[in-house]
Formats: C-alpha cells, sequence, structure tokens
C-alpha cells in the first residue's frame, strides 16, 4: 500500500482538519465530532439538511457542504456508516427550527446508524424526517434484498432538495422533492479496480489485469457481472443500456447527466465515455439538459466510474440551476 | 449463584480477546460477500468497551452492559454498531435491578436482544444475519432449566456453521444473492465469540447458571 498517510487510525480526523484549514471560509468543524456544517449553521429559518456515511468518498459528502447544498456532513469510519451519537450531534449543530432531513443512502449501516439519531433527535424534540436513496439499478432484485444502493445519484438529491430548503420551503415541501428525485434517477457504475482500505492495506476485492466488474457498489461490493475489458465505447453502451432498461427514463425526455470517477480514473477518461453517453442518449431521442463530468463520489483510490441520469421537469431544472457554495459543485 | 458484574465484565474481556485475535479473520470473511470491515468495526468497539469499564466500578450487572452496549452504538458504526449496540441496550433493561443474572434472567436477557435484533435489523431467522444464531440459541435455552456451558458452545457454535449454508437477504451480503452461499456471516461468527466467551468464563470462573 502508497498512500499518504500517518496512521491509519487517524485518517478521517486528520482528513477533516485538513479540509477546514483549507476551506474555513465555507466550513467548519462541529468541535468534538466527525461533523463538518456550513460555517453560518444553524440558519435560522430554514430546514436543514444532514447526510454523510463513510469517509472515502469525497468530496462526498463534506464537500458538499454550504449555501444551497447540505447543511451537514457526518463523517464515519472509512466505508463505515458513522455511529448515531455523531449524527445527532449534526442534526442538533444544523437545526435552524424548521426541523432537519435525513439523506440517506440505502446501505444497512447507514439507515440503523441514521434511524437511531432520528430518534435521539426527536427525544430531543428535534423535528426530523428522512429520505432514502436507491439509485443504482444494478442491484437487480430487490424482493430478496435490502433493495437497491444508493451511489452517486445522491449527489443530485443533495443539490434539489438543498435549493429548495435554500428557497424557504417547509421539511414536507423538501422531502417531496427530495423523493421526487430519488424517483427521478438512476445509477450504475463499473470497476477496473477495487479501492486499498488504509487500515487493512489490502484491496478489497481481486480483479485481474484485463478484466472489469459491471455495477459493483461503491465500496467495492460485487457486481452483476465480471467481464474481459471493453472499449470506452462499448462501457458507456453497456451502463446506459442497463439504466434506460430500468423504465424510469423514455426517449422525448430531459435529462441531466452525471459522470462519476471513482478516485483512480483520471478526467481525461470520464470526458471520453461522457462523450459517447451524450451520443447514445442524443440518439435515442433525449435531450441532456446539463452534464456533470468529476469526481462527486469517490471510492477512495478505485478505477473506474459511474453513470447517472436524472430526469427532469420545470421545478427540477430551477432547482439544479439555482446558485450553490460548496466545493463540490 | 448466577452472574455478578465481575462475571460480566470477565465475559466481555474474554470476547474482546477472541474478537481481537480473529480480527482480520472477520474481516476477511466480511471481504468475501460484504465490504471487509466486520473485523475492524466490532474490535475497536470491544477495545473501547474494555477501556471504559476497566476504569468504571459498577455495582448492578445492567448498568455495566448498558455502558458495554452503548460504547458499542458509540464506536463502532457500520451495520455492527446499532446490531450489537440495540440488542445488548434490550439484555441490560431485561437484567435491571438484579444484583445478578440467573438463568432465568439470562434467558429473558438474549430473548430481549433477539426481539431488538429483529426491530432494528428487520431480519427473520434464516436470512444469514446473527439473528440466526441468537434465534436458535434462545430456543435451545428456552428448552432448558440451567446452562451446560460445554453443551451451549456447541449450539453456538452448530448455528454459527449453518449460516454458511443459507442464502444472504438482508445487508451488503444480500446483493450476492445465490453466490453468499457457502460463506460464513461474519455478524453470526462475531455473535458466536460472544455466546462461547459467556460459556468459557462459566467454566472458569465456576459458575452456575
Amino acid at each position: 500500500m502508497k498512500k499518504v498517510i500517518n496512521d491509519p487510525n487517524q485518517i478521517v480526523e486528520e482528513m477533516l482538519k485538513g479540509m477546514v484549514a483549507a476551506h474555513g471560509d465555507l466550513l467548519k468543524r462541529v468541535e468534538g465530532t466527525t461533523v463538518i456544517a456550513r460555517a453560518d449553521a444553524p440558519v435560522q429559518g430554514k430546514v436543514a439538511l444532514v447526510s454523510g456515511g463513510g469517509s472515502g468518498h469525497e468530496p462526498a459528502h463534506a464537500g458538499f457542504v454550504g449555501k444551497g447544498v447540505l447543511d451537514a456532513a457526518v463523517s464515519g469510519e472509512v466505508f463505515t456508516s458513522p455511529t448515531p451519537d455523531q449524527v445527532l450531534e449534526a442534526i442538533k449543530a444544523v437545526d435552524g427550527g424548521e426541523g432537519v432531513l435525513l439523506i440517506i443512502k440505502n446501505y444497512t449501516g447507514d439507515v440503523m446508524n441514521f434511524e437511531m439519531a432520528a430518534e435521539l433527535a426527536e427525544m430531543e424534540e428535534i423535528r426530523v424526517d428522512k429520505v432514502i436513496v436507491n439509485d443504482d439499478v444494478a442491484v437487480e432484485d430487490s424482493t430478496y434484498t435490502t433493495g437497491r444502493r444508493g451511489i452517486a445519484g445522491t449527489l443530485f438529491v443533495h443539490k434539489l432538495a438543498g435549493a429548495k430548503a435554500e428557497s424557504g420551503a417547509s421539511l414536507a415541501e423538501v422531502k417531496a422533492t427530495a423523493e421526487k428525485t430519488v424517483a427521478n434517477v438512476r445509477s450504475m457504475g463499473m470497476a477496473l479496480t477495487a479501492a486499498t482500505i488504509p487500515s487493512t492495506g489490502k484491496a478489497g476485492f481481486q480483479i485481474a489485469e484485463d478484466e472489469m466488474e459491471i455495477g459493483m457498489g461503491i465500496h467495492g461490493e460485487p457486481g452483476i457481472s465480471r467481464d474481459k475489458i471493453k472499449s470506452a465505447d462499448e462501457i458507456a453502451e453497456t451502463l446506459v443500456q442497463k439504466i434506460l432498461d430500468d423504465g424510469v427514463h423514455q426517449s422525448g425526455d430531459e435529462v441531466a447527466v452525471m459522470i462519476n470517477g471513482l478516485g483512480g480514473t483520471p478526467l481525461m477518461e470520464l470526458y471520453v465515455l461522457n462523450g459517447k453517453v451524450n451520443d447514445l442518449l442524443k440518439e435515442k431521442g433525449f435531450t441532456v439538459h446539463k452534464t456533470f463530468v468529476g469526481e462527486y463520489m469517490t471510492a477512495i483510490d478505485m478505477a473506474g466510474l459511474s453513470v447517472t441520469l436524472l430526469k427532469l421537469d420545470d421545478e427540477l431544472k430551477e432547482l439544479l440551476a439555482a446558485p450553490t457554495n460548496t466545493l463540490g459543485f | 449463584m448466577g452472574l455478578k458484574v465481575e462475571d460480566v465484565k470477565a465475559w466481555i474481556m474474554k470476547t474482546n480477546e477472541q474478537i481481537q485475535q480473529n480480527k482480520e479473520y472477520l474481516s476477511e470473511l466480511d471481504q468475501a460477500i460484504g465490504d471487509g470491515d466486520h473485523g475492524t468495526n466490532i474490535s475497536r468497539g470491544f477495545q473501547e468497551t474494555v477501556n471504559k469499564i476497566s476504569s468504571t466500578e459498577y455495582t448492578a450487572v445492567a448498568d455495566l452492559i448498558k455502558d458495554w452496549s452503548m460504547t458499542l452504538l458509540s464506536k463502532v458504526g457500520g451495520a455492527a454498531g446499532p446490531l450489537f449496540g440495540t440488542a445488548l441496550l434490550k439484555f441490560s433493561g431485561a437484567v435491571q435491578g438484579k444484583e445478578e443474572i440467573d438463568y432465568g434472567s439470562f434467558v429473558e436477557g438474549v430473548e430481549a436482544g433477539l426481539n431488538g435484533l429483529i426491530l432494528r435489523g428487520k431480519a427473520e431467522e434464516g436470512d444469514k444475519t446473527m439473528v440466526d444464531v441468537w434465534s436458535p440459541l434462545l430456543t435451545y435455552l428456552k428448552g432448558r432449566e440451567a446452562l451446560d456451558a460445554d453443551d451451549f458452545e456447541e449450539a453456538a457454535k452448530a448455528a454459527m456453521e449453518n449460516t454458511k449454508n443459507l442464502k444472504a437477504k438482508k445487508g451488503r451480503a444480500s446483493y450476492l444473492g445465490d453466490r453468499s452461499i457457502g460463506h460464513l456471516d461474519p455478524g453470526s461468527v462475531s455473535s458466536y465469540y460472544l455466546f462461547s466467551s459467556l460459556a468459557q468464563v462459566i467454566k472458569e470462573e465456576g459458575v452456575q447458571l
């Protein structure tokens, strides 16, 4: 393992320290916690948004804290959801009197820890509601699983619910926007290598030099198939087709596209893939309203990427265009 | 003569020893069907528990077990934190007010813990989760009036080994479907360490339960 680290056990703490040192105008650390909040939190009279998850997904989640997106992000250990007491600290730090919406990715640990935090917050008489993001179409049969995972599409939920909250909407309205986004967003990923978790120093899974994993999760959970590596065009076709097969996006729709790098794939390759994704969508009768290419929700040093499609309507387009002041958007 | 504060402390220490010794193994089991951090997470939580209880005096077993559960909740994260934390919190509630845990209250504690697990994890027996150790053990305990430590340890081991044959329906492993068959469930293995450590403490300390 070759990494710029001191002590694997201190990596989250040291990362948060460095992040605040770089962006103190925008972010603040809630003292004694793993919570990063907006520098001006709590914003009185505004619904607050809290999200988070395991570390190693930077810039998610703290990189989306700021005006127009999240009020706070809670960091867990690497690839491990944060604990309920830390989520509670985030809720308390950002509640501006209008309630708090928790945006949770559908992983068992995230759901349980955030739900426990919500129960604790309610005991302290803070209004809390939640939305669970499950955009990953790689998970096929949700009858027998805990459902689809939440991956990069979560960033669209942060963005749109964040804009809605910033506009002064109520907790119920912000939740409705978040749920509409969840209903309209689908993602699919692929990996060329596994991530190396600092505490173990080992790759999360074994994959041959000439192979790719289709549909893995953002921690390297196995995907739906392992194939010989294909060209960027073929990868684009596979990922887009799998998303369209899900049936949420139909010819004629206007969409936002996100090509998300997982940490070990250069922008050059993300742009190569995006060219084909845009062509494919046009061929199939879609209008691409806006495209995001870059690293939004990474998996440490994993080489690979995900494609996300968000179906837009007038409300969502307006919210997507609303100004933000965060590192990630 | 049941489990007193000192016996429960010994139980926690012994479980921690087993978990620290098998930290890598637990993570390897998790790597096969999950995301590979079970050993790291659970060992951090148990070590913190040992640090906490070593420096605290307890008069009631329930307070000791509550500290155990709260430390796991606040230090483990992932799915294992809320699951072990909830199970032990409910266990502690069931033995509230007891100076020592006799067989009847131990069974009540396991039952409360199992119900907590089911409520928090929304899992059933057969889903390839910790429930597949806790639930068969509760059935085993209910069919008896006293604890035979060796027999209890065997029952826990059999339940843990049986998770190898199951197809995961909850947690990260569920995304593998049939490919999860043939692997032990890591949470069931750490639950086995919990119960087998108790059996060893009972034998070593000569506790009648």
